[in-house]
């Protein structure tokens, strides 16, 4: 556990996900090629983040 | 009680309510809309088609007069409503053909052609496919537009819970890190972390897709709309004029409309009489040629007795916005790789779902109110919960 969280530190991971989505979201729209590898890896992240987090935790 | 908490006990029944009234619905649209992301794959698969003929680039096309009469040769006294290129499949093109002119088009009977020898090649019967099911169930559970407006409502409340479930992710992760998965203790309060993870890492994507598939389900509306305003006024000097005895060349309509409007690529052709065209035009629809223009269509309108153009024009806003919000919900945009992280983030929504249904059967087994519960996260550690 950890002291409390400031509303600034709860949120600021979850929105740069965000932004990161909104990007990858739009890219392909916008071109082909790199543009669709952008949406790939920044749709990703998300559910690489998910994996992480979800066996990073484990017990061994 | 502050008045922190009490609005936090207010978004919490926000979030209960809304999300508790559309799990079930979201839950299969979350369901059916996964192999949805595949379809063409799912046919391909599934159903056999002739294939078109080998065209090396540069092949001409077929005259589309010879092309229409031979769809028509093989559906005797129908007519035609729609021609229509294959986005995905260069080497093909259907025609939509009806009883009569004004019979419902969703009743149509699609004919298969070649692009380049303008021969037939098949009428497959989809209506009997797994993916059409899928598609019924998805868009409006066989219950027409009444069922597509319902499948709307439903959508705008998966939006609120969404919105909700960031104000009150808040609480629950005060004494958290983000990314918090207490994996030793018990399964509500690990499927809590779950619900809370996944929600929260997918909020940008479950808002798009669900808010996308808020303004699909208004399509007929839009369409309808349209007919009725711009397209109207495109038309009205010709309101009173009847529906030309023969029609002048289709070959030569689409010519026309190429050149009136140079860079973009024809998508489809309304016949005289149908919905998207008036009785005295042939409208064809073309697109551009980038992943985002390619959605977006422009009608030029050919006089179906003359052959000339009378009128071309981009399509109002609301038509544009539309066409722009399909692909963010299908997912379709990006390629192979892009359908994979869509199914990706539709089975983690239902992961969401599922966790918060659970979430809401415990605390309501446990008597503990949902909105104190969502309100202060330290009751999640109350003995009922835990044990």
């Amino acid at each position: 556990m950890v002291a409390h969280r400031s509303l600034t530190r709860i949120f600021a991971a979850p929105l740069v996900i965000a932004i990161v989505s909104t990007v990858g979201l739009i890219s392909a729209l916008v071109g082909d090629g790199w543009w669709d590898a952008v949406s790939w890896v920044a749709l990703g992240l998300p559910v690489l983040l998910y994996l992480l987090f979800i066996w990073r935790r484990r017990p061994n | 009680m502050t008045a922190t908490t009490k609005s936090l006990r207010r978004w919490g029944a926000v979030h209960k309510w809304t999300s508790l009234i559309c799990t079930l619905f979201m839950l299969l649209l979350c369901i059916t809309g996964l192999p949805l992301i595949f379809h063409d794959e799912i046919d391909d698969l599934l159903h056999s088609q002739v294939k078109s003929a080998e065209a090396p680039a540069g092949t001409p096309p077929a005259d589309l007069d010879h092309l229409l009469a031979n769809a028509l040769a093989r559906a005797p006294g129908k007519v035609p409503h729609f021609l229509i290129w294959d986005r995905d499949e260069p080497g093909a093109m259907w025609v939509s053909v009806g009883p009569t002119i004004d019979a419902d088009p969703t009743n149509n009977l699609l004919i298969r052609m070649d692009t380049h020898t303008g021969a037939y090649l098949d009428s497959p019967d989809v209506t009997g496919r797994f993916t059409y099911i899928m598609l019924k169930l998805h868009t409006d559970m066989f219950a027409g537009l009444p069922g597509k407006l319902f499948l709307g409502l439903m959508g705008i409340l998966f939006c609120v819970a969404i919105i909700s479930g960031i104000v009150v992710y808040a609480p629950s992760m005060r004494k958290l890190r983000f990314g918090a998965y207490r994996v030793q203790r018990t399964r509500v309060v690990r499927w809590l972390d779950v619900h809370n993870l996944a929600g929260i890492l997918l909020v940008a994507w479950t808002l798009v897709v669900g808010f996308t598939g808020v303004i699909n389900t208004w399509a007929e509306l839009v369409l309808k709309m349209w007919q009725f305003g711009q397209l109207a006024e495109m038309t009205a000097q010709y309101r009173d004029r009847p529906v030309p005895s023969k029609l002048a060349s289709l070959n030569g309509a689409v010519e026309v409309a190429r050149h009136a409007v140079p860079g973009m690529t024809p998508s489809f052709v309304a016949f005289p009489g149908t919905l998207f065209s008036s009785k005295s035009h042939y409208a064809v629809f073309l697109h551009g040629d980038t992943p985002l223009t390619s959605r977006l269509l422009k009608p030029a309108l050919i006089d179906a007795e003359t052959g000339t153009l009378t009128d071309s024009r981009d399509m109002p806003w609301y038509v544009s916005t539309l066409y722009v919000s399909q692909p963010l919900h299908f997912g379709d945009y990006g390629g192979m790789p892009l359908k994979i992280v869509w199914a990706l983030l539709d089975i983690l929504t239902i992961f969401i779902l599922v966790t918060g249904v659970y979430l809401w059967l415990r605390r309501r087994k446990a008597g503990v109110s949902q909105e104190r519960a969502i309100a202060n996260a330290a009751s999640i550690d109350t003995p009922a919960l835990t044990s």
